[in-house]
């Protein structure tokens, strides 16, 4: 374990865990071991590690969730206030600890925006007009003041967490516990969460806790400490610029910022003192030099042959009633072979997008074609056959019990005969890194197993293009590189693919070609690096524009958008090799 | 969209601006009034009182145009087989016997089995008006607070308001997952045998089981997280008080319910009105 010496302060410690040790009945090995943290009063700690590692469990186990929701035994002593949880209930520690969980949308209890806030006074008999008067006050904190009669139907995703955040501070709690608090939000509004936890710390000193693996994008505003947590134990325990120098994320499977990786690549060794914990503070005179060299040294790759056009759209139009467009006039090509994303915000219409080239709705206008021929009046099954959809939720879509039954139901369904089935399905169960699972059970299988499933159980069917719904939601970065790059190779055997989302290092890494929608219209289709360093697009499809973009300006470098395409080559050699 | 039966929509009016409890109470009141009586003068008058509220509370004929249409079928269905099973149930009530026409020995038509099986659809009619406006005007927790207020406990009371709610997004979810998998192959429309879709839909049921399973675990841990349960009472936020017009509302109901039960007891003297004596 690596830390840094105490740092003297006279404020006293709000969570101390000592020895602390948890596991859950259900489980054969602890989940945490011999963990021992002390955050102070006041202190605002970003917790990072990569799925599994136990961040979520020590989240659970200051909220009280642990041992309240999920039994187990716990060794050791968790202080919250100076008194051990395991003497409190989860009502006592939820007036001390406050939880914003991971799904906004999920934890919406009310039927309207005040409601919800309201809940939690409702349940401490507070009288109505108490009641009232305190959800204006907390409501107007996070903006939702004017919105308190709306149902979680019409607020964005943004704004449900916002409704979160005000339903938990109603309780005026010391500490405030925010779960992968960026998990469902689009990159722009993902930084105004961040902003506004800024805030709320700033102004009313509260601890502040964040559990997150989006590294970068929590960094955008100051944290005071980092706590690395993998295998259940603490591996690192510092500031952000300390932890960039240490050199550890990589190995643990957590992606360190990307200009932090750009540093490295140019030979630049980063050490606490060059400030990397936040872009805003780097310190840039050492390295700008050294980054003009690097950028100046990359070869520029050769254009590649141009091939067929496998899917095009013409002018479509689509609306669900009469008053609002939801696609219009959307007009593209995606040629044979390619890897495109399709970006833009909650809402834009990128999902109609897709149950439209499904045929699951049909366009009002417009036509789209697949190799030059119209695919109007061919049904959802018929179009299955060439363009399959992946629903972002595996557990959305696997409907038997065994995997091997799970991928060769669309061929049962088509009455193919059991003997062609077979080899086609250990086909697709090969090519999806599943061929030694045949026999197993679906429920035996990770979230990411999962995934694979859903998709041989598509790739049986043969088709020549695939649509993915976030194909990555909520990964950490092992799995998210695990998923991308089994999703690379299938694009090199030559199924298009076409992906939903709005990651936005996934966009610049793995899809060459990108189309934007805002409000229903295309508003960019582009190389994914030239629309993630065109500001007007970024910030009309709730974008952001990389940081890699920030540090080429930063340098100095005259063309930044190349510096960034340098990078990303430079990276996919570097993984490839 | 089917998801839109059941979907609450707030409006400002006289019957919107109700309390549940209210609501609740002149619900009771009125299917009480019509379920003891036979009398089909009683009955049409509260069919038409809850037609009057229907309009009162301006929701559109839309909203409950499905829900009609299955009604109607099953009254339909009922009509037909009331008479199928006991041709001669009017007769025996009433005590006369005014023959229309006859069909066979056992099958004849007879006023008095018109006006018993005319009588008991417009029970059922008159309760569709009068449910609809009840279930489309109340903000489900305001049900479940009023539920409260009358005596339920109120963590059974909240478990059904959080059904009402999450129905529309269970509708919503089917529907997703019924898509896709329609695009590998389930074929849920009336080209394929009636066997066969049956299998498909629980295909589709078993992921929409296992992602609600999801969404409960998740609601309930935030609930828990907020005090869920703490106190043997609560308050709540969407309660209104009991006002004039709530008062008003309630005695008129009260007024319905007694004027059929003195017109069972001291005017007919039983819960038919004969009228063929």
């Amino acid at each position: 374990m690596q830390t840094v010496p105490e740092r003297k302060t006279e404020r006293p410690p709000v969570i101390e865990f000592e020895n602390f040790q948890f596991q859950y009945f259900s489980q054969a090995e602890p989940t945490l071991h011999g963990i021992n943290l002390k955050i102070q009063e006041g202190e605002k700690v970003l917790i990072v590690g990569p799925s599994g590692s136990g961040k979520s469990t020590i989240g659970n186990c200051l909220n009280g969730l642990i041992p309240f929701s999920y039994k187990g035994e716990i060794k050791g002593s968790l202080k919250v206030g100076g008194k051990e949880t395991r003497e409190m209930n989860i009502f006592e520690l939820s007036k001390k600890v406050g939880t914003v969980l991971q799904d906004a949308d999920g934890q919406f209890i009310g039927l309207t925006v005040g409601e919800d806030i309201a809940f939690a006074l409702e349940n401490d008999c507070i009288s109505l007009p108490q009641m009232k008067e305190t959800v204006q006050k907390v409501a107007d904190v996070v903006d939702m003041g004017k919105l308190l009669k709306s149902s979680p139907f019409e607020l964005s995703g943004g704004q449900k967490q916002r409704v979160s955040f005000a339903g938990v501070m109603v309780d005026d709690v010391d500490i405030l516990l925010f779960d992968e608090p960026l998990a469902n939000l689009d990159p722009a509004t993902g930084k105004t969460a961040i902003d506004l936890i800024d805030r709320v710390w700033r102004e009313s000193k509260k601890t502040v806790i964040i559990i997150e693996h989006r590294l970068e994008d929590v960094l955008y505003r100051d944290v005071d400490r980092i706590v690395v947590i993998s295998e259940g134990r603490i591996a690192a325990d510092m500031t952000p610029d300390e932890l960039m120098a240490a050199d550890i994320l990589p190995s643990l499977g957590i992606r360190e910022p990307l200009y932090v990786t750009a540093l490295k690549y140019a030979g630049i060794k980063v050490l606490p003192e060059l400030k990397a914990g936040r872009l805003d503070t780097l310190e840039m005179e050492q390295i700008k030099e050294p980054l003009k060299r690097w950028n100046q040294a990359q070869k520029k790759k050769g254009k590649q042959k141009e091939r067929p056009v496998i899917l095009e759209a013409q002018h479509i139009s689509f609306q669900y009633t009469k008053k609002r467009k939801i696609l219009k006039d959307i007009n593209f090509r995606i040629r044979e072979g390619e890897m495109v994303s399709i970006v833009g915000t909650n809402g834009a219409g990128k999902s109609t997008m897709a149950k439209v080239i499904c045929g699951f709705v049909t366009e009002e206008e417009g036509k789209l074609l697949y190799y030059g021929e119209d695919m109007k009046g061919q049904t959802i099954k018929e179009r299955a056959q060439r363009v399959s959809y992946v629903m972002q939720n595996p557990n959305q879509m696997i409907c038997k019990p065994m995997i091997y039954d799970e991928v060769a139901l669309g061929l049962r369904i088509r009455g193919v005969s059991e003997e062609e089935i077979e080899p086609k399905v250990e086909k697709a169960l090969q090519i999806c890194g599943l061929a030694p699972f045949k026999k197993w059970p679906v429920s035996a299988l990770s979230f990411g197993q999962k995934k694979r499933v859903t998709i041989a159980s598509m790739l049986v069917m043969e088709p020549q293009v695939l649509i993915l719904d976030e194909p990555t939601a909520g990964q950490d970065y092992r799995h998210y590189t695990e998923i991308m790059e089994f999703l690379k190779n299938l694009n090199d055997r030559g199924v298009t693919i076409i992906m939903i989302t709005h990651d936005m290092h996934l966009m610049l890494e793995y899809t060459p070609h990108a189309i934007v929608i805002s409000d229903g219209e295309k508003i960019g289709d582009a190389t994914a690096v030239e629309i993630l360093t065109n500001e007007e697009i970024a910030e009309k499809a709730n974008l952001k524009i990389t940081s890699l973009y920030e540090l080429a300006i930063r340098a100095g470098i005259r063309e930044p958008s190349v510096f960034v395409q340098n990078f990303i080559d430079y990276e996919r050699e570097a993984h490839r090799g | 969209m089917k998801a839109k039966l059941f979907d609450y929509i707030d409006r400002d009016n006289l019957i919107f601006n109700l309390s549940g409890l209210t609501k609740l109470v002149c619900f009771i009141c009125l299917t009480c009034s019509v379920m003891l009586s036979y009398d089909i003068r009683y009955v049409l008058f509260v069919t038409v009182l809850s037609g009057i509220f229907f309009k009162m509370s301006g929701l559109e004929f839309k909203q409950i145009k499905l829900m009609l249409i299955y009604v109607i079928i099953f009254l339909l269905m009922n009509f037909l087989l009331t008479y199928l099973f006991s041709p001669q149930y009017g007769p025996e009530i009433y005590g006369t016997c005014h023959e229309l026409f006859r069909i066979n020995s056992r099958y004849t038509v007879t006023l008095e089995q018109l006006l018993y099986q005319t009588t008991k659809i417009m029970k059922y009619a008159s309760m569709v008006p009068m449910g609809m406006v009840f279930l489309l005007t109340t903000n489900p927790s305001e049900f479940a607070a009023s539920l409260n207020r009358v005596g339920c406990s109120y963590k059974g009371a909240y478990a059904l308001s959080l059904t009402l709610r999450y129905f529309p997004d269970m509708i919503r979810n089917y529907q997703d997952i019924a898509l896709a998998q329609q695009s590998r192959g389930l074929d849920l429309s009336r080209k394929e045998k009636l066997g066969t879709r049956a299998r498909n839909v629980v295909n589709i049921c078993v992921p929409l089981i296992f992602s609600t399973l999801d969404r409960i675990e998740l609601i309930s841990n935030a609930m828990d997280l907020r005090g869920f349960g703490k106190h043997k009472k609560r308050t709540w936020y969407v309660a209104r008080p009991i006002r004039y017009a709530d008062w008003c509302a309630m005695a008129v109901c009260a007024l319905v319910l007694a004027g059929s039960l003195g017109l069972s007891f001291f005017i007919n003297g039983s819960r038919f009105w004969n009228p063929f004596v």
